[in-house]
């Protein structure tokens, strides 16, 4: 009947928000437990893509064992937190990432193991390689090797981890979240 | 030498195997002073709640769910250390003392997710079925006696309640299988209620052959009738191969392996809970351990004299004999591998059902000689 919905402009939402005296402090030590819960459970994606994918596997064996830090693998993405892209993406795979990516649930984050992942590889002159994952997925922990080392695998995750216990979900509700800077993890 | 390099024991293991078992020690010396403790303080506050039954009734279902749910978290973790150790693994460390924290960090993760319903499902569906699993799981341990005193609801027919409300649960799995609109879910949904229709049939003759034997339905009767000997020490040649079977189906009942089928990961990505995420998902993992606690409380009440033994009060013992069912259970399934779905069909008509009958008529022969 007429009724347009605008769009609302920031300087609207925060006109309506009426700071509560406390609520801060109120809150962080939800979001505290809330982040704290996240980084100590990031089920992963079943998806390994090649090489890195049997270091991956490593990783998870007995020997590093990523069932300490509370991570395993989940073959849904309805039900993973972290997707490890383990290996070169070709062109034919990239939308199957994407779309992977796409059903995970919020909040999702991505590794980038290996070089392949990372930026191409040694195949980054060719036409068929994607350069990069996150040429279309954002990626937050780019880890080096080729393949890496799973020492170097469990380095990248407990500096996800530490990235995850930064973030703030809760007190930042109504802001646009601050861009997501990654990490480089040099071998 | 080599077998000292076949079996490394450290200084370390060995202390750790001496505090478990100290802290286990302490547990059960806790449990048996019990009784000592002053019970008749609380006896005003049992009065008030006795004379209203509505209340009554209401604080014993948030009872019961609320133990299930921690005694969950816990199993889950007990899980997960059992499946480390015997992988030679450790299993969760970093998480609190040994990993206990881990399950509290899951479940606050997964409460806080998204929660997704796939565009195309079919939403009413898929939003009801994960309480039609849940709601059997937690109504069959209304009847369950923990001891003489702590039941539920005292029910005549406690055993036909409880198979009749266990079988249910199949309802709420298909259709979250058939509302996900995924193909790997309407299959592990199919799967799971061929399964627990099939293997329901030899459980029932197993329950029926412990009833005739104590001629009686109800359980807290059943557990009464085996004060001086347990059914399984009493009757060794009716109810061993009947406790057999009757575990063999309450594994293929809560769907472990080597029968997890509705959820076989390297066929089916996650069966009937594929397109499950969040809270949702949680809901299916706790009534499916529900279920793992119930036919464990079951089979201790049928064959291994329920809440009776030595020294220990009536509720250790029966949390006693439920876990160490519950660590069988654990242990068979990181040992097997997963049967192919038309193996485990066969072994159930062609091997279960025919010994079950054939128990069953023998029990029946031995009960009017």
């Amino acid at each position: 009947m007429g009724i347009v919905e605008k769009p609302l402009t920031q300087e609207e939402v925060d006109s309506w928000r009426v700071p509560v005296p406390g609520g801060a402090a109120l809150l962080a030590p939800l979001d505290r437990l809330a982040q704290w819960a996240r980084k100590n459970s990031l089920w992963s994606l079943t998806f390994g893509l090649s090489c890195c994918a049997i270091e991956m596997m490593a990783t998870a064996a007995p020997r590093y064992d990523l069932d300490r830090f509370g991570m395993f693998f989940r073959a849904t993405p309805r039900q993973a937190d972290v997707m490890i892209v383990a290996g070169w993406v070709s062109v034919k795979m990239a939308p199957f990432i994407k779309q992977l990516y796409d059903q995970m649930p919020e909040p999702k984050y991505v590794i980038a193991m290996g070089g392949c992942a990372s930026a191409g590889g040694p195949y980054r002159d060719s036409i068929t390689i994607v350069k990069g994952v996150d040429r279309f997925i954002p990626v937050d922990v780019y880890v080096y090797g080729c393949p890496p080392r799973p020492e170097n695998l469990i380095n990248g995750i407990l500096k996800l981890q530490e990235k995850i216990k930064r973030e703030r979900a809760l007190t930042r509700r109504g802001q646009p979240l601050p861009a997501r800077e990654p990490i480089v993890i040099e071998g | 030498m080599s077998m000292q390099r076949l079996h490394p024991r450290s200084a370390s293991q060995a202390r750790e195997i001496l505090i478990g078992v100290v802290i286990a020690a302490l547990i059960l010396a806790a449990l048996s002073a019990t009784p000592l403790l002053p019970w008749h303080l609380l006896d005003p506050i049992r009065a008030y709640f006795y004379e209203r039954p509505l209340l009554n009734n209401l604080a014993k279902a948030v009872l019961l769910v609320s133990f299930m749910a921690v005694q969950c978290l816990f199993l889950i973790w007990m899980e997960r250390k059992f499946a480390g150790w015997l992988q030679a693994r450790l299993g969760p460390m970093h998480v609190g003392w040994k990993g206990v924290l881990q399950t509290f960090a899951d479940a606050i993760k997964l409460l806080l997710k998204e929660d997704i319903i796939p565009a195309l499902a079919d939403k009413p569906m898929f939003r009801l079925a994960p309480y039609l699993v849940f709601v059997p799981a937690m109504l069959t341990l209304m009847v369950l006696p923990f001891s003489p005193n702590l039941v539920g609801f005292d029910y005549h027919l406690g055993a036909l309640f409880a198979l009749s409300i266990s079988t249910t649960g199949a309802l709420g799995i298909l259709a979250a299988g058939w509302g996900a609109n995924n193909k790997y879910s309407v299959l592990g949904g199919m799967r799971a209620v061929a399964q627990l229709l099939s293997y329901e049939i030899p459980m029932i003759l197993i329950v029926l052959c412990v009833v005739t034997l104590k001629n009686t339905m109800s359980l807290t009767q059943i557990v009464e009738r085996q004060a001086g000997l347990w059914n399984i020490v009493a009757h060794p040649l009716l109810m061993i191969p009947g406790a057999l079977i009757f575990f063999s189906c309450a594994l293929a009942e809560v769907y472990r392996a080597p029968f997890d089928l509705p959820e076989a990961e390297s066929e089916l990505v996650s069966g009937f809970h594929t397109e499950y995420s969040g809270m949702r998902f949680a809901i299916f993992y706790i009534a499916e351990f529900a279920n793992n606690v119930f036919t464990a409380g079951f089979a201790a009440i049928l064959f291994f004299g329920g809440w009776h033994g030595p020294v220990l009060p009536p509720i250790a013992w029966f949390t006693l004999k439920t876990l160490l069912l519950i660590f069988l259970m654990m242990w068979v399934r990181w040992t097997l591998p997963r049967l192919r779905i038309d193996q485990m069909m066969s072994f159930c008509w062609k091997l279960l059902v025919p010994a079950s009958l054939i128990l069953f008529c023998l029990t029946a022969l031995s009960v009017v000689w």
